[in-house]
């Protein structure tokens, strides 16, 4: 534990000494305050900012992610030639990269909102936003790691990563929908809410979209999972599903990454 | 092929390693003596590297047991503790200096009172310890490798190619640093490919070829068993009696 604190201190500051997490908070810092610029009231800049957290934040967790694990090769070398253990040396390197990438988000949004004096009154909104934001920074940064831990080349790796982000933003609702509309004679309520727990994206839109009783500006996803559910279980459902996607790619890295050989 | 007189430092019992379809180690048994320096010769792709990183838990083996010390090593870390590692090619991470790189493993070390920064004076590596890794020369970066694996005054030093990007004066240094560890009681494991320099330090050689134990022995048996003064030759004449 001591180790893994004193690897955790270490990778943060090297983490923000390479400026791009600060980059990443000025994004948003601009993105949102600009918003409220144009925008006016926090809750429709909460709205303008659902689609920029579900698209940004899975392309940067993974892409930075798996290009730090690539870079990290001669530092993991380096210290597995010490008494530490690969599990602490794992969850520093994860953690390392996961904390400053929420940080930075939590930051860019939270700043602007606080200065606008726009929590107050959107507390529930605001928090769910955050919330995913978070969510989905920790199941990205582990997909991330699985990737990078599965391929050798790291061309190859970021390519991997790339694809696996389009799968999860884009394609994978293409799909859904392709499928709803050949099959829609069939009763397909079950079905696609079993689909929306499979990607990781579509579980943090209905989280976001439950919240703000906009289920059907999202069409059938949104709709079918308030119809089942109910706001609160849904919340809580997706929250449930969410986690998991951030446990169980990690577990599966932290698996490859104790019978790597380095 | 008699093993060293003196207690095993590190015994390695039946160790194998495949990458792939390729076997890499195919059971190397072996009992390196407590104090005293051991050779790990061979031609390339011989399994010098992939054996030394199994002894670190860099590579984790298929099959087969090491004994640090007399104790098995699994899956607890402490017994790196004892071991001083230098790498071959100096893999440090990039954007890091020398001195934090240090400062580093002092923390996750800890508890050694009194470190052995002696290389640093001797290399004059102070002036290049605020320069970031990725500005460094090979040797510089090498001299640095050479400090890290004596600093915390470890009992198992293992030196992987030690002396390769090192200019004389400074490969001249560091033998003279392995062969005063060694006078020490300090137990040295090294690979290397100039065969001078084997002569100049090793007391034991391990020969290894495709992955097994062809030879293991003193330097004195080397030399009666293949009847060459030089070990140059007798290498040589173990490699032409593998192939026939």
């Amino acid at each position: 534990m001591k180790t893994v604190l004193k690897l955790l201190g270490y990778e943060l500051r090297n983490v923000i000494r390479s400026r791009w997490v600060i980059i990443y908070a000025l994004l948003f810092l601009l993105l949102t305050d600009a918003l409220f610029r144009f925008g006016g009231s926090g809750s429709r800049v909460i709205l303008s900012l659902t689609n920029v957290v579900l698209a940004l934040i899975p392309l940067v967790s993974i892409v930075f992610g798996t290009m730090s694990l690539y870079h990290a090769r001669e530092f993991i070398e380096l210290m597995l030639a010490q008494p530490v253990s690969r599990r602490s040396l794992f969850v520093s390197l994860y953690g390392g990269l996961a904390i400053p990438l929420a940080g930075s988000f939590i930051l860019g949004v939270g700043i602007p909102f606080a200065y606008h004096n726009a929590i107050l009154g959107q507390e529930a909104g605001f928090a769910i936003l955050l919330g995913t934001g978070i969510l989905l920074t920790f199941v990205f940064t582990a997909l991330a790691f699985m990737v990078a831990l599965r391929f050798q080349d790291r061309a190859v790796g970021l390519g991997a990563a790339i694809l696996l982000w389009l799968f999860a933003t884009v394609l994978y609702d293409g799909l859904l929908l392709l499928g709803i509309a050949l099959l829609h004679d069939y009763p397909l309520e079950t079905p696609v809410l079993g689909a929306t727990l499979l990607n990781p994206v579509d579980l943090a839109r209905v989280l976001l979209l439950l919240q703000f009783d906009m289920s059907a500006l999202m069409g059938y996803t949104g709709a079918v999972f308030e119809r089942f559910f109910g706001s609160r279980t849904g919340t809580l459902v997706s929250l449930g599903a969410l986690t998991l996607w951030a446990v169980l790619p990690l577990l599966r890295g932290l698996r490859q990454f104790r019978r790597k050989d380095f | 092929m008699t093993a060293p007189i003196a207690a095993p430092a590190l015994q390695l019992l039946g160790l194998g390693k495949r990458f792939g379809r390729l076997g890499v180690l195919e059971g190397i048994d072996a009992d390196i003596g407590a104090g005293r320096v051991t050779a790990i010769v061979g031609p390339n792709a011989a399994g010098k590297s992939t054996l030394i990183k199994c002894v670190l838990g860099l590579v984790r083996p298929d099959r087969g047991t090491i004994l640090v010390r007399g104790q098995v090593i699994g899956t607890d870390p402490a017994y790196r503790l004892a071991i001083g590692y230098m790498p071959q090619g100096a893999p440090f991470p990039e954007n890091l200096t020398g001195r934090e790189i240090l400062r580093l493993l002092r923390e996750l070390r800890g508890g050694v009172a009194e470190l052995d920064e002696e290389l640093i004076h001797l290399f004059n590596l102070g002036p290049e310890l605020g320069k970031p890794i990725r500005t460094l020369s090979g040797g510089t970066r090498q001299k640095l490798n050479a400090v890290v694996a004596f600093l915390f005054r470890p009992s198992l030093v293992i030196l992987d190619e030690p002396t390769a990007g090192l200019d004389p004066l400074a490969s001249a240094i560091l033998k003279e640093k392995i062969q005063a560890a060694a006078d020490r009681g300090v137990t040295v494991v090294l690979t290397s490919h100039i065969m001078s320099e084997i002569e100049e330090l090793a007391a034991d050689v391990i020969f290894l070829v495709e992955g097994r134990v062809h030879f293991h022995g003193t330097m004195e048996q080397l030399r009666s068993t293949t009847g060459e003064q030089r070990l140059e030759r007798a290498v040589a004449t173990l490699m032409r009696a593998r192939v026939a």
